[in-house]
């Protein structure tokens, strides 16, 4: 029993590692053929190719731990694959951060995301390469290269941005105001992040020392105070994530049962 | 009378020595690749949008990443022709305008809808299977940068043929509504697919300089036959039927003969009037303008740094 609960904790763990790729991954995907140059357009292609990776490598430890538990316990339809648990949850079995979820907006905001996402999944995986589970440990190293990079392309938008002319600086300010109230989320602890709890307070503090330098060479500030959301591990989405579900999951759920 | 340089750069041609951007050449024969190698880098970023469309909506993780890796190849083929097309005195901001003004053209197949996930497997194996076709030749293009773009293009193209034509067999072996789904998006993309070779021969008029001059290898109708031979069997192993009732194999030519394309609307969506020209180019047009600020910035700050540099 005991064993039971620490393994569903685990799942949900992965899940919530998976939806965050997932999720973030789909919102950049959204860029694909509308960037703002072709350069930029391929870059962010890319980022967004490496997250689906990454949900599809979260997913699929997931589906394969689901499938080992005894039956009775189980709360997910079964045999799960990575497409199941990408198509056939609700909304509200999503477990990823509110971050993850918003609308594109311009382009100071979906790099600006990028920066701040990134950072926070640079510190993470950097623990999780330690990982108990070895097949986390080698999900974490390999996504590590691919953070590694969007969080130094996404550093260089974001200087680029904040010391480029009036009307970026002032975007890149919208953009901070936005987002702002986002990100304590990501430190937010949680059951099911519970084998990372004594983590969460290192990453947090390795992040706000991340965020501070790129401010300062971008010529940037933090807001003073701002509302902090949260809810996204818990279930409790914004607006955004149903219709993005909606969008995603059309054909499994018009036509269930199907290869494709 | 034809001048030495005119004679020495033919011979050059007939000899299979590759052009090279400081190599001399008649002005028309830089115009007329300027124009083709333009064309086909605005049809691969346009191309993109009516694939773009459905990554969002894909229907299984891996179809989806395979999706978004397609069309982001399909912009790394608009950057290296774009990269060809400037070799020859043109920048891509020249580019963007004549094809944001209408005044460069694209291929027309793209100002079709995509209505049904069985468009992205049916894009892929016969629009991608058409440009195949046409590009293959060009990889022995008399114009250097042209040919070695068009070498790393054809091998990413196979592959998304291949993919393409996966989606359908899949699609083929699914149930009833996919079966169905597919056959619909054949029959819609098909007439289309075989107009990209564009207008026959006898209605061509550049086609003959162009061979001349070798940036075309085979004509208009030659092309398109081979590729109604090659299709006209694949779809026997996907089980799909092609919408043509004259399509059948003639012992004689070697080849299948075929019923009569509505040349009319190839001028009509050429002219502008597919279902999907404007909103194809307000597409483009969008991404242009709603990135203008992005580029501004990017190179004010760029600016800034040299400054920078220089200074310390
Ligand atoms: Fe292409
Ligand atoms: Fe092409
Ligand atoms: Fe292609």
């Amino acid at each position: 029993m005991e064993h039971e609960i620490f393994m569903l904790n685990r799942i949900e763990f992965l899940l919530h590692l998976a939806d965050n790729a997932l999720i973030i991954g789909h919102r950049n995907s959204e860029w694909c053929a509308h960037g703002p140059a072709l350069e930029q357009d391929i870059a962010i292609s890319n980022i967004a190719l490496d997250y689906i990776g990454q949900a599809r490598n979260f997913y699929q430890h997931a589906a394969f731990l689901i499938n080992e538990l005894p039956h009775e316990s189980s709360v997910f339809s079964i045999p799960a694959t990575e497409d199941t648990l990408a198509y056939l949850r609700d909304a509200s079995a999503f477990k990823n951060h509110l971050m993850t979820e918003l609308p594109n907006g311009d382009w100071a905001f979906t790099t600006l995301r990028i920066f701040f996402f990134s950072s926070y999944q640079y510190f993470l995986y950097q623990q999780l390469i330690q990982h108990e589970d070895a097949q986390i440990a080698a999900i974490a190293e390999k996504s590590l290269k691919e953070v590694t990079y969007h969080l130094r392309w996404s550093s260089d938008w974001v200087i680029r941005l904040g010391d480029g002319t009036t009307e970026s600086y002032q975007r890149m300010n919208t953009a901070i105001n936005a987002l702002w109230p986002y990100t304590q989320e990501l430190f937010q602890e949680n059951n099911f992040l519970q084998p990372t709890k004594n983590i969460l307070a290192q990453i947090q503090t390795d992040w706000n020392e991340k965020i501070k330098n790129i401010f300062e060479e971008a010529g940037l500030h933090l807001p003073e105070k701002s509302v902090q959301y949260q809810g996204g591990t818990k279930g409790f989405h914004t607006e955004h994530l149903p219709i993005i579900l909606t969008e995603m999951q059309l054909l499994q759920r018009v036509y269930p049962n199907c290869e494709w | 009378m034809q001048n030495q340089q005119d004679v020495f750069f033919q011979d050059k041609v007939d000899k299979e020595i590759r052009i090279e951007p400081k190599d001399w050449m008649p002005e028309k024969y830089r115009q007329t690749l300027i124009r083709q190698i333009s064309q086909h880098a605005h049809s691969e970023i346009i191309g993109m949008l009516p694939e773009g469309n459905w990554i969002t909506r894909a229907p299984s993780l891996r179809r989806k990443a395979i999706l978004l890796a397609k069309v982001q190849d399909e912009a790394g083929h608009g950057l290296y022709l774009y990269s060809a097309a400037e070799t020859l005195g043109i920048s891509r901001d020249e580019m963007y305008h004549q094809l944001h003004t209408g005044k460069a053209k694209y291929s027309s197949i793209f100002n079709y809808p995509t209505l049904s996930w069985a468009d992205m497997g049916v894009i892929g194996w016969l629009v991608d299977g058409a440009a195949i076709m046409n590009q293959v030749p060009l990889c022995r293009s008399s114009y250097g940068p042209y040919a070695r773009a068009m070498v790393r293009v054809c091998k990413e193209e196979s592959f998304h043929q291949r993919q393409g034509f996966d989606i359908l067999y899949t699609l083929g072996k699914g149930s009833e509504a996919q079966r169905k789904m597919a056959q619909d998006a054949i029959n819609r993309w098909w007439w289309p697919s075989i107009m990209m070779f564009g207008p026959k021969d006898d209605e061509s008029p550049n086609s003959i300089q162009s061979m001349k001059w070798k940036i075309k290898r085979f004509s208009n109708d030659e092309l398109r036959q081979k590729f109604i031979d090659v299709c006209a069997e694949q779809v026997k192993v996907l089980g799909f039927t092609l919408p043509d009732k004259d399509l059948k194999w003639n012992e004689a030519r070697k080849h299948y003969d075929f019923g009569t394309i509505n040349w009319d609307e190839f001028w009509q969506v050429i002219q502008g009037n597919g279902p999907c020209n404007k909103e194809r180019l307000d597409a483009r047009k969008k991404a242009w303008a709603d990135g203008e600020w992005v580029r501004d910035a990017a190179t004010a700050y760029a600016t800034k740094k040299t400054a920078k540099n220089k200074a310390a």
